[in-house]
């Protein structure tokens, strides 16, 4: 076990693009980090760069005490679960997980144990025998994880493990690598581009956009404290809603008519990107701001109603045993569940 | 009720596929059937009346003289020493030509050489230079590193392949990146990445390309022609050739039905190495661990 520190860790590939600006953070040992961003925005390759499978060009990386810049990725003490798996294809399961073991000279005997331990963790014991095309998509999954978990690595490396497993599946498996996680207490970095993994799964939260860092957090900093419009309309589903407006003397106005009361203490006056949480509102007889509703998206435990609001799509999360029909009504939006944005940089204000 | 069912009209299509397939069948054939009769006849009835078309008598004798009888110039050769020689020109040129160019396509498609793609091309051209272009250079070669007359003089030179290089880079290039990044996690190196990842997967590749490697080299002829003077080195292929070509030399009949012998059990290895690969090579496919 063991943490992580990058000190403006970067990549540039040989064709000249800057695919991870230089970034800098540290990751406590048994820590769950999520890095989360949208596809092509590095982080396969800053995860890579951790692996050792990609040179690293800028900055120096440690895991435990060691930098290991320079350190092959067998010596570097990490395992890794890859989206395809990567299982070898003409050996067994057990063959599979034990590969990593043979190759670092443990004795037979030993493989077998650990190979049966792992096994059992993972609820992969009758399957030891099968050959990976004669396992379903989330047994494979399962083998992954035993060859990562065999290894009992410093670290654990997971490039969206998730992604070609079906929904249902994807929830449970979700829960389950958490779980391990928290029971191996194994330092742990993960790369998804689905939200819903990154908040229900982290400890902490990193958000990649265009190679570069927008914001670390706890899942709930992130969701709630937003560094950026970016973040603000990435994590959260549906997003938090963003609608341009002017700041002047505590109020927002948009399209010059509707106001709403600004967050306390704004020195701040112009231009502004006001975003607001779709659950962070109220329908409410005496609220301020008309809203009116076009569609009603029925959710079961909940809904959702898209419609405009001065004129902007809007949307407004409503608890199931609140009525919903398209039409006017008016809505409750108290200061503090406003977030205000530069319109340009994006940044939180 | 039975009335009611209307004929179905008749297809021309089956019956017309199935002729062009017979008639194929039979060209292939005919002509192995014919010289399996012939070699059943005596030289001198062979010569007298040509190809034979119902069996004679002297099966068992020809085919016993063709193995086992010692012939040639020198007397030292028989049919059991061209068949092992040409066994190993047959099996040294399919495995050696695996094997140079599996390790050649490793090279090229898993390592970051400088010059890789043009590499490739540059041995890809080599396609438009067979050995028949190159046999006055590689004979000289040979000849000067005291190599003719013997098996490596005989089997090296052939061995080097862009077809099998070509191929297994395709193969390779199939193969998922991250086999070879997990394996590297693993703590496999280079070496061991070869054989105990990359060689089982490239089975059904490797059988395809030694069933025609090994036809292809157990049909050489120039070269082994060229290369081989000692007659103990003769393979079956100028075996068959040289039966008659010493008769004619000394002016007797020629052993028609010894040759005919020959021929048929130069034909066996190959048929069987087809058949016996074939079954091999489908399972491969079909049981695809992808
Ligand atoms: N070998 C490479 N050479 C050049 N650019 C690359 C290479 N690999 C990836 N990229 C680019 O780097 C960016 C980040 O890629 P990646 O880290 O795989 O993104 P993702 O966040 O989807 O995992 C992408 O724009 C991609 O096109
Ligand atoms: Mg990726």
């Amino acid at each position: 076990m063991a943490q992580v520190t990058l000190n403006g860790v970067g990549k540039t590939y040989p064709n000249g693009f800057e695919a991870v600006k230089p970034s800098s953070f540290d990751i406590a040992d048994g820590e769950f980090v999520v890095l989360v961003g949208p596809s092509g925005c590095g982080k396969s390759t800053l995860l890579r760069m951790v692996a050792g499978l990609e040179d690293i060009t800028a900055g120096s990386l440690n895991i435990g005490d060691r930098e290991v810049n320079d350190v092959d990725p067998a010596d570097r003490d990490v395992a890794m679960v890859f989206q395809n798996y990567a299982l070898y294809p003409h050996m067994t399961v057990r063959k599979n997980i034990g590969y990593g073991l043979k190759n670092r000279g443990t004795s037979a005997a030993e493989i077998e144990a650990k190979v049966q331990d792992a096994a059992k963790m993972l609820d992969l014991s009758a399957l030891l025998d099968r050959k990976p095309s004669q396992l379903s998509g989330g047994q494979r999954q399962r083998v992954a994880m035993g060859r990562a978990v065999v290894r009992d690595p410093a670290l654990f490396l997971f490039d969206e493990p998730l992604s070609n497993l079906d929904a249902k599946l994807r929830n449970q498996m979700r829960i389950e690598i958490k779980a391990l996680q928290r029971r191996l207490g194994v330092t742990s970095i993960y790369v998804t581009h689905d939200q819903v993994e990154a908040m229900t799964m982290a400890d902490r939260i990193i958000v990649l956009n265009g190679g570069e860092i927008e914001q670390i957090g706890t899942p709930a900093e992130i969701y709630h404290n937003p560094a950026s419009k970016f973040v603000a309309s990435f994590m959260g589903a549906p997003p938090m809603n963003l609608i341009d407006a002017q700041l002047e003397n505590g109020e927002i106005r948009m399209n010059g008519s509707t106001v709403l009361t600004a967050p306390s203490d704004q020195a701040y006056a112009g231009p502004v990107t006001m975003g607001i949480r779709p659950e962070d509102v109220v329908i409410d007889e005496a609220g301020s701001t008309p809203f009116t509703i076009e569609i009603v998206e029925e959710l079961g435990a909940h809904r959702l109603l898209h419609g405009r609001l001065a004129g902007h799509a809007f949307t407004v999360h409503v608890g199931k045993e609140s009525l919903a029909n398209a039409g006017e009504v008016r809505l409750q939006i108290k200061p503090d569940a406003i977030r205000l944005f530069q319109p340009e940089t994006g940044k939180a204000i | 009720m039975a009335r009611s069912q209307t004929r179905k009209p008749f297809k021309w299509a089956p019956v017309f596929d199935h002729t062009i397939l017979i008639l194929g069948a039979l060209f292939m054939l005919v002509p192995v059937v014919l010289a399996f009769v012939t070699s059943s006849h005596s030289a001198v009835q062979i010569a007298r009346e040509g190809i034979m078309f119902v069996p004679g008598s002297h099966l068992g004798e020809n085919y016993s003289k063709a193995m086992f009888e010692k012939g040639g110039f020198t007397a030292t050769i028989d049919g059991m020493v061209m068949l092992k020689n040409s066994l190993i020109l047959g099996l040294g040129f399919a495995l050696g030509k695996i094997i140079i160019s599996m390790l050649a396509a490793y090279a090229l498609v898993y390592f970051r050489l400088r010059f890789a793609t043009f590499a490739f091309w540059i041995i890809f051209t080599t396609l438009l230079l067979p050995l028949e272009v190159r046999i006055l250079p590689s004979y000289e070669a040979i000849q000067r590193l005291d190599l003719a007359n013997t098996y490596t003089g005989l089997i090296v030179p052939l061995i080097a392949s862009a077809t099998g290089t070509f191929f297994f880079r395709q193969f390779f290039r199939s193969v998922p990146e991250e086999l070879a990044e997990a394996a590297r996690i693993d703590g496999a190196g280079p070496v061991k990445f070869f054989i105990d990842i990359l060689v089982p997967l490239s089975q059904t590749m490797i059988a395809a390309i030694f069933i025609i490697m090994f036809v292809f080299g157990w049909n050489q002829y120039l070269w082994p022609t060229l290369i081989t003077t000692d007659e103990g080195l003769f393979t079956l292929v100028r075996g068959i050739k040289q039966i008659y070509q010493t008769m004619i030399d000394a002016n007797s009949i020629p052993e028609y039905g010894q040759a005919l012998a020959l021929a048929i059990i130069a034909m066996l290895p190959p048929v069987l190495i087809v058949i016996f690969f074939q079954s091999w090579f489908v399972k491969g496919l079909t049981e695809s661990d992808k």
